[in-house]
C-alpha cells in the first residue's frame, strides 16, 4: 500500500521511517478502508515520545525504531510448552507468520474461525463491526498510537466468530524463530449473546511483536482469556486489548509475564451494557534487564457493573514495573462497583515500581477504591518460616507466591492456575540467587 | 437584605423545634448567607496602569524602596515568564486568562506614605478586618478564640500581618516577638532590613524558574510575609497572615518566605477572602519553607476566596505554588489545608525530604460545590535517609463541581528505610459533580514502604436518615457527616482554625442538597 507522508509534527520523520520498514499489505474492501482511517489517526497522532505523559514511565523509543533489535532465539529447556496438557485448539503463528502445518483444523462446534489475510476479500465480513472499530474508540482521551499502527499494518490474525458455547478453548501460539523478527498480529473476536469461549496465548512471538486484540462481548456472553508471555530475556512486545461488554456479560483476563526486555501490555475495557463484569489481572516476574508496564484503562458507562484490576510485581536485579490505571466512571453509571490493586514486592535494592493509579468519577453513587503498595519482602515471617525449619529460599519462595496468589485467583481453571504456579515456582527456583538468568 | 430575611426565617423556626438548644441554633444561623465575606472596602485605591510589562516590575519594585539586587532577580524572572507557557495538564477548565487586563499593583491611597506603626494605619483598614474577625489591635483576641480557651490561665495569642490588595497593613506584636528574636515582618520590609536572610533564603526552595504561575509571582510580587525563626526558638505565640483582596481587576501576588532555623518551632496561619464580584480574578502566590536541622515547621491554611457564584460567574483564580524544604536532619513540617473557596484552585503544598529522618505531612480537606474546580494535592519527595511522609487528602465534591486530587511520592534510591502512607478519600454529593484521583507513586529503593490507598463514596444514606429522625434538615445533616468525613484533618489544625474549618465546610456545601 502507498504510505502518504506524514505531516511534519516532529514526530513525523519517525512515523514515516516505522511505517517505510512495515510490509504494509495491500487490501480493497472494508479492509483496507479500515486500514486507511488507522494510518490517518495514526499520523494524527505521531509515535509515542518519552515525554508523552502516558510513556512517562516507559521509553517507547525500541518500539519507535524502524527495525526491531536482535532478540536471541530463547531456548526454554525442558519446562513444557505453555497449556499442553489443555485440550485446545491450536493455531500457530512462527515470527508472527501463520503456520497451518502446526496448527489444527479451524473448525470447532459453537464458533467460526478465519484468518483476517483470507477475510479481506469478502465484501461483507461481521468483522467489518470489530476490526479497528474498538481500536479508534479507545484512542480518546489518550491516543495509542501502535494500536492505530497495528491497525494499519497488521499482516494477518485471527478473527473468531462465537455463536454459543465453544467446545474447547482456542489457543493463539506464538513462536519465536528468528532473532530479527518484527511481528505485526491484529486479532477480533465477537461473542452473540449469550456464547462462551476461551482464549489461551502463549509465547514470545517475535524479536518484536505488536499484537492488538478486539473482543465485542455481547450481551450475556463470557469471555475468558489467560496469556502466558514467553520467558525469552531480549524481546519486546506492545500488546492491546480492547474489550466491550455488552449488558450481563463478563470478561476475565490474566496475564502472566516473565522476563522480556520490554513489555506494555495495555488493556482498554468499556463496560458498555448494565451489571457487566470485567475482571483483570496480571503477575510479573522480572530479573535484570526487564521493562514490565501494565496500562490499563476500565471505563463504567452503565449501571450495576463491576470491574477489578490486580496487578502484582516482582521485581529484582534492577528491574522496573510499571503500573498506569484507570478507572473512569461515567455521569449515570451509578452503583458501579470499581476496584483497583497494584502491588510490588522488590526483592533487592536496585529494582524500581513506578505506579499512577488513577479515579475519574462523575456518578456519586458508586463504590470505588484503589490501593498501591511497594516494599520489600516482609522478613519477620521470612525468619518465622525459617526458625520452622523451611530453608530460606524456600521461605521466600512461597511468600513470593502467597504475594502473587490474588492475581492468580482471577484464572478460573484450577488446571490452568496449577500450570501458572508451577511455572512461577521454576522461575523463582532459577532465579534464587542474585543475577541468575 | 437577603441575609436579614434568612435570619428572620431561622427565627420564625426557632419556636417551631423545641429542645434544640440555642447554641446549635446560632450556629446555623451563622453558617446561613453563604459567602459571608463576600463585601466591599469602599476605599481611594492606587493602581499601577493595567497590564504587564519590564516597566511594571520596575514600578513594583520602586514602590517596595527595593535594592537594585531584587529588581534585578524580579526582572530575570519577567524575562523567563516570557517563554513559559501556561500549565493545563490540570483537570481544570477555564478560559484563557489575559494577562494584560489586569492590574498588578494597587494599594489604598492611604498606605502611600507607610504608617509608622498601627495607630497611624487607616481606621476604614482596621474596621476591615475588625469585620473579618481580624483584629489588628494588639490587645484584643482573635475572634472565635474567646470561650474556646476557658479554663486557660493565659488567653492564646496571634500575632498578624495583614495584606490587603498589594500591600502588608501591618503587622502585630512585633517588638515581643523581636524580644524571642523572631523576626516577622512584611516581605518588602524584610527586603529592605534583612537583606541577607532574604538573599539567601528567596526562591531557594520554589527557584523563579520553577513554574509558570510562580515565576510570574517572582517577577511581581508585592508583599507577602517573612518569618525568620533563630536557633533554638520556639516561637512564643501562632504566626497568621491574613490576605484580602478589595480592588476590583487586581490580581494578587504575596510571597511569604519563612525560615525555621535549628532547633527552631513555628504554627502558622494563612486566612484569605475576597469580595463578591463577577469577573475573576487572579491570586497567584508562592510560599517557601526552610526548615534546618531539628526545626519544626506547622503551616495551615484556610482558603476562602470568593468562589463564584451558583452559576459559576465571577471567583478567584488561585494559583499556588507550596513548598517545603526539610534541609537538616529531623526536620518535620506540616501542611494542613482547607480549600473552600476559589472558582479554581490549583495548589500542591509539597516537601522535599533532604535530611535523614525528617517527616512531612499533608492534610487537606478540598471542598467543591456549584461550579468550582479544585486540582490539589501534594508531593512528598524522599530524599533523605529513614524520612517519613504521610498524606490524608479528604475531597468533598457537590453541585457541578470537579475536584481532583493530584500528588506524588518519590522514593529516591538513597533514601533508604523511608516511609509513605497516603490516603485519599473522596465524597460525592449529587451525580452531576466529580470526584478525581491523580496519585503518583515512583519507588526507587525496597527498603522504603509505601501505600496508598482511595476511596470513593457517596454521603451514606443510613447516616444521613438517622441524623433526620434525630431532628435535623437534611442540610445539617450533610454538615454533620462531613464533617465527620473531614475529621482527620479538622484535627491537625490549629483550635480557632479548626472551628472556623468547620463551619466553612458547612457553608460550602449550602444549597448542594436537595
Amino acid at each position: 500500500m502507498a504510505l502518504p507522508a506524514t505531516k511534519d509534527t516532529g514526530k513525523g520523520a519517525g512515523l514515516d521511517a516505522r511505517l517505510q520498514a512495515l510490509d504494509v499489505p495491500d487490501a480493497g474492501g472494508w479492509l483496507g478502508q479500515a486500514r486507511r482511517e488507522a494510518l490517518a489517526r495514526l499520523q494524527a497522532t505521531g509515535l509515542p515520545m518519552k515525554r508523552d505523559e502516558y510513556w512517562r514511565y516507559t521509553d517507547p523509543a525500541s518500539l519507535n525504531a524502524p527495525v526491531a533489535a536482535v532478540a536471541a532465539v530463547f531456548n526454554p529447556g525442558d519446562e513444557a510448552p505453555t497449556f499442553d496438557a489443555v485440550d485446545r485448539l491450536k493455531i500457530v503463528f512462527v515470527d508472527g507468520v501463520f503456520d497451518p502445518a502446526a496448527s489444527d483444523d479451524l473448525a470447532m462446534a459453537g464458533i467460526e474461525i478465519e484468518r483476517l489475510a483470507s477475510a479481506a476479500g469478502s465484501d461483507i465480513h461481521w468483522a467489518q463491526g470489530v476490526f479497528g472499530v474498538l481500536e479508534a474508540r479507545a484512542q480518546s482521551p489518550v491516543p495509542r498510537p501502535f494500536a492505530a499502527l497495528n491497525t494499519a499494518c497488521a499482516t494477518d490474525g485471527i478473527l473468531i466468530r462465537a455463536t454459543g458455547r465453544a467446545a474447547r478453548p482456542v489457543a493463539l501460539v506464538y513462536v519465536h524463530a528468528s532473532e530479527s523478527s518484527d511481528a505485526t498480529l491484529h486479532h477480533c473476536i465477537k461473542l452473540e449473546a449469550g456464547a462462551e469461549l476461551t482464549i489461551l496465548e502463549s509465547g514470545p512471538a517475535a524479536a518484536r511483536f505488536t499484537k492488538v486484540m478486539e473482543v465485542e462481548v455481547g450481551d450475556g456472553a463470557r469471555f475468558h482469556h489467560i496469556r502466558v508471555q514467553g520467558r525469552d530475556h531480549e524481546r519486546r512486545a506492545v500488546t492491546h486489548l480492547f474489550a466491550r461488554l455488552g449488558a450481563g456479560s463478563l470478561v476475565k483476563s490474566f496475564t502472566l509475564t516473565t522476563n522480556g526486555r520490554l513489555t506494555r501490555n495495555e488493556a482498554v475495557l468499556e463496560l458498555a451494557g448494565p451489571d457487566a463484569r470485567a475482571h483483570i489481572a496480571g503477575a510479573a516476574v522480572g530479573d535484570g534487564d526487564f521493562h514490565h508496564d501494565d496500562t490499563v484503562f476500565v471505563t463504567h458507562a452503565a449501571e450495576r457493573c463491576e470491574s477489578r484490576q490486580v496487578f502484582k510485581k516482582v521485581l529484582k536485579n534492577g528491574a522496573t514495573g510499571v503500573f498506569q490505571g484507570k478507572i473512569l466512571v461515567k455521569s449515570g453509571a451509578q452503583k458501579t462497583d470499581g476496584y483497583q490493586i497494584s502491588q510490588a514486592l522488590l526483592l533487592d535494592d536496585d529494582s524500581q515500581f513506578l505506579a499512577k493509579p488513577e479515579l475519574e468519577i462523575y456518578a456519586d453513587d458508586v463504590k470505588c477504591s484503589h490501593g498501591s503498595t511497594s516494599g520489600a519482602i516482609d522478613e519477620t515471617a521470612l525468619f518465622y518460616l525459617q526458625s520452622r525449619g523451611v530453608p530460606r529460599a524456600s521461605a521466600q519462595a512461597l511468600m513470593v507466591l502467597a504475594f502473587l496468589a490474588e492475581a492468580i485467583d482471577e484464572v478460573e481453571d484450577e488446571a490452568i492456575a496449577d500450570d501458572i504456579r508451577g511455572r512461577l515456582e521454576g522461575w523463582l527456583a532459577r532465579h534464587a540467587a542474585k543475577g541468575g538468568k | 437584605m437577603n441575609a436579614m430575611l434568612d435570619a428572620a426565617a431561622a427565627d420564625a423556626t426557632l419556636d417551631v423545634r423545641e429542645g434544640v438548644d440555642r447554641e446549635t441554633i446560632e450556629t446555623v444561623q451563622a453558617m446561613s448567607g453563604a459567602y459571608k465575606h463576600g463585601w466591599e472596602t469602599d476605599i481611594e485605591t492606587e493602581y499601577a496602569p493595567k497590564g504587564l510589562s519590564e516597566d511594571i516590575v520596575r514600578l513594583i519594585s520602586a514602590k517596595n524602596d527595593e535594592p537594585e539586587w531584587m529588581l534585578d532577580w524580579r526582572l530575570t524572572a519577567y524575562r523567563r515568564w516570557l517563554k513559559l507557557s501556561e500549565p493545563r495538564w490540570a483537570l481544570l477548565t477555564y478560559p484563557e486568562i489575559d494577562y494584560q487586563d489586569q492590574f498588578y499593583y494597587a494599594q489604598p491611597k492611604s498606605m502611600a506614605t507607610k504608617p509608622k506603626s498601627l495607630d497611624d494605619v487607616d481606621p476604614k483598614l482596621l474596621a476591615t478586618y475588625a469585620k473579618l474577625g481580624i483584629p489588628l489591635k494588639e490587645q484584643m483576641l482573635l475572634a472565635g478564640v474567646e470561650g474556646g480557651v476557658e479554663g486557660d490561665a493565659e488567653p492564646r495569642r496571634v500575632a498578624v500581618d495583614a495584606v490587603f490588595d498589594s500591600v502588608s497593613v501591618g503587622t502585630t506584636f512585633k517588638a515581643e516577638l523581636a524580644k524571642a528574636g523572631v523576626i516577622f515582618c512584611s516581605m518588602s520590609e524584610a527586603v529592605r532590613e534583612h537583606p541577607d536572610l532574604v538573599k539567601q533564603y528567596l526562591g531557594s526552595v520554589v527557584p523563579q524558574s520553577d513554574n509558570f504561575f510562580a515565576t510570574l509571582n517572582s517577577a511581581v510580587f508585592s508583599d507577602g510575609s517573612f518569618v525568620y525563626i533563630p536557633k533554638g526558638v520556639r516561637c512564643p505565640m501562632e504566626l497568621s497572615t491574613y490576605f484580602r483582596i478589595n480592588a476590583e481587576n487586581t490580581g494578587q501576588f504575596e510571597r511569604t518566605l519563612i525560615i525555621a532555623d535549628e532547633g527552631s518551632y513555628v504554627s502558622y496561619l494563612e486566612g484569605c477572602t475576597a469580595p463578591k464580584r463577577d469577573t475573576n480574578q487572579l491570586h497567584a502566590a508562592v510560599v517557601e519553607l526552610v526548615i534546618l536541622r531539628d526545626a519544626e515547621v506547622k503551616y495551615s491554611a484556610v482558603q476562602n476566596w470568593y468562589p463564584g457564584d451558583e452559576n459559576g460567574k465571577g471567583g478567584i483564580y488561585n494559583f499556588v505554588t507550596k513548598r517545603a524544604d526539610c534541609r537538616g536532619d529531623r526536620a518535620k513540617v506540616m501542611w494542613t489545608q482547607v480549600e473552600t473557596g476559589s472558582a479554581i484552585t490549583w495548589k500542591y503544598p509539597s516537601c522535599i525530604l533532604r535530611g535523614d529522618d525528617s517527616q512531612g505531612e499533608f492534610y487537606s480537606i478540598a471542598i467543591a460545590n456549584n461550579a468550582q474546580q479544585a486540582d490539589t494535592g501534594t508531593k512528598m519527595i524522599h530524599l533523605g535517609k529513614r524520612t517519613k511522609s504521610r498524606i490524608v487528602s479528604k475531597g468533598i465534591s457537590a453541585g457541578r463541581a470537579q475536584n481532583t486530587y493530584r500528588g506524588l511520592v518519590s522514593m529516591h534510591p538513597k533514601a533508604k528505610d523511608s516511609r509513605n502512607y497516603t490516603q485519599c478519600d473522596s465524597l460525592l454529593i449529587g451525580d452531576k459533580c466529580g470526584a478525581h484521583t491523580v496519585p503518583y507513586i515512583e519507588v526507587r529503593n525496597n527498603s522504603s514502604r509505601v501505600e496508598h490507598e482511595a476511596t470513593t463514596s457517596k454521603v451514606d444514606d443510613d447516616q444521613l436518615f438517622y441524623c433526620r429522625s434525630r431532628g435535623m434538615d437534611e442540610e445539617e445533616a450533610v454538615a454533620l457527616v462531613v464533617n465527620g468525613f473531614c475529621k482527620e484533618v479538622l484535627q491537625a489544625l490549629p483550635m480557632e482554625f479548626a472551628m472556623e474549618a468547620q463551619s466553612l465546610v458547612a457553608i460550602s456545601l449550602e444549597g448542594s442538597v436537595g
